[in-house]
């Protein structure tokens, strides 16, 4: 038997006076009309959200979805800050909209705190992980992801066609949560699957998820294990020691900000860097004046996060209210979608154009109030470094086949094939 | 010119130790705060005016001293 007894016996098994969630129907098929049916899951949605969400801003900005059991979605900035907000009201215990609610003696902490909790519990839970990730700290990661970044250049050989997604953007913050978490860097191919089960099998059916979701909880309790009989300078031994109101944290806690590091740092900073690629792949102009003024890369860089911001939370009604007219009821869904409020025209000037030297650009890419993106400062440092390199290294690159780009599906949205040619 | 951070309203974004970062630094736990007592140096004044306008919380007060 190992030290640390909490992880030894398998935390699930014990769980099983809890009470199951509410599952609702899967409902699939083209949109009928976007303000009363809306599915950010179809394809027309993953392709090309944003004529959606500015005609939804302009004819109804809370639209609704009878879908996924019953769901609202804001597009308006106003609308987007003031749920992010207002915590009394609306819950983080899901974040994923799905056709599966988890039981309300879940909040306040959920399955991945801090992300899934709700206040007071949230405060003390994200305050133990914000020292890992403040400007200095991750600053310290930037010497190896730059290098990383180069290898992977090199790797591109004499090709004059490469796939900036998959041969790129995809594997930096693959590489660099891994080595924050002090997981094995060649299990970066099984990150990605955990990835895509977690935030696009969201239609999957119950059992295939909670399946997939047991692989990646298997994986992270192997992990656990492995860090408890060797503690290493890490997140993993520091998540095993660190203590919250005088005990260490329950396996679950442990297990579940692990989950919440590993796929919350993945497809969205790849999906930042991917859509910032593809934007100046197509945006000669835009490409050849930050190769010519390096100095404007921090504010391009915001302003990418800003037009591309590749991710969307969600939230809980927790009573039934008249929310702004919307008639909401307990258990529906809020889709809080960052990127509408990114392009709310009420908010920023030419909202739908890419202005790479905007000076006031007080966009909500990374969240707003109390659960603003634990990791943005990491997210920066990557999208800062895979730009700075790139553009140093293939200073001139094309769209090869604008069709053959394709984008992720659900609440992150960024590049998934994205063919550049690049001699 | 004087510069103060609401911490109330700041949840750690850093744009204003990013983008003044004579004026602003971060604690242990990255919120911001204005260095020594907050007050801005002619020269500074359009750095001060860049971080409060960037801030997505609204939590930089920026006065002009009378």
């Amino acid at each position: 038997m190992t030290a640390d007894d909490r992880f030894s016996q398998d935390f699930r098994e014990s769980r099983g006076d809890q009470p199951f969630g509410t599952r609702s129907e899967v409902v699939t098929g083209p949109v009928s009309d976007w303000a009363t049916d809306f599915s950010h899951i179809e394809p027309g949605w993953s392709a090309d959200p944003y004529p959606i969400q500015d005609d939804l801003r302009r004819r109804c900005p809370v639209a609704r979805t009878e879908r996924f059991g019953g769901g609202w979605l804001p597009t308006r900035y106003e609308d987007v800050a003031a749920i992010a907000y207002d915590t009394e009201r609306f819950s983080s215990r899901a974040i994923i909209m799905s056709n599966f609610r988890p039981p309300r003696e879940m909040a306040p902490v959920g399955g991945s705190p801090p992300i899934s909790s709700d206040p007071p519990f949230h405060h003390d839970a994200r305050r133990l992980l914000l020292p890992a990730f403040t400007k200095a700290a991750v600053a310290r990661q930037e010497p190896a992801t730059r290098a990383f970044c180069h290898s992977l250049i090199d790797a591109f050989g004499e090709r004059d066609v490469v796939d900036a997604a998959i041969e790129y953007a995809q594997h930096i913050p693959i590489r660099v949560i891994a080595d924050m978490l002090g997981f094995p860097p060649e299990d970066g191919p099984r990150f990605r699957e955990f990835v895509e089960n977690t935030l696009e099998g969201v239609n999957q059916e119950a059992e295939e998820r909670i399946e997939r979701m047991q692989q990646l909880f298997d994986y992270l309790l192997a992990q656990i294990r492995d860090h408890v009989d060797h503690p290493r300078d890490d997140l993993t031994t520091f998540l095993i020691n660190v203590e919250l109101y005088g005990s260490k944290l329950e396996a679950e806690h442990v297990a579940g900000t692990m989950a919440l590091l590993l796929i919350a740092g993945i497809d969205t900073t790849w999906s930042a860097i991917g859509a910032s690629l593809w934007h100046l792949a197509k945006t000669p102009w835009d490409r050849e004046r930050l190769v010519a003024e390096p100095a404007l890369l921090p504010a391009a860089l915001e302003e990418f996060l800003r037009a591309f911001a590749p991710v969307t939370m969600a939230r809980l009604v927790k009573e039934d209210m008249n929310w702004h007219g919307a008639d909401m009821k307990a258990d529906d869904w809020i889709l809080l979608s960052f990127p509408a409020a990114n392009r709310d025209p009420a908010q920023f000037d030419r909202a739908n154009e890419v202005v790479i030297d905007r000076q006031v650009n007080r966009h909500a890419a990374f969240g707003l109030g109390i659960h603003r993106c634990v990791g943005s400062h990491l997210a920066r440092m990557e999208l800062r470094v895979a730009l700075e390199v790139w553009l140093e290294r293939i200073p001139e690159f094309s769209l090869e086949d604008p069709a053959a780009v394709t984008w992720s599906a659900g609440q992150i949205r960024g590049p998934r094939a994205l063919p550049l040619r690049i001699a | 010119m004087k510069v103060q951070i609401n911490s109330e309203r700041c949840q750690g974004h850093g744009r204003c130790y990013d983008l003044a970062p004579d004026l602003f630094g971060d604690d242990d736990e990255g919120y911001g705060m204005a260095l020594g007592d907050g007050v801005v140096p002619p020269e500074l004044e359009h750095d001060a005016r860049l971080a409060a306008s960037n801030c997505p919380e609204r939590a930089i007060d920026v006065r002009q001293e009378t």
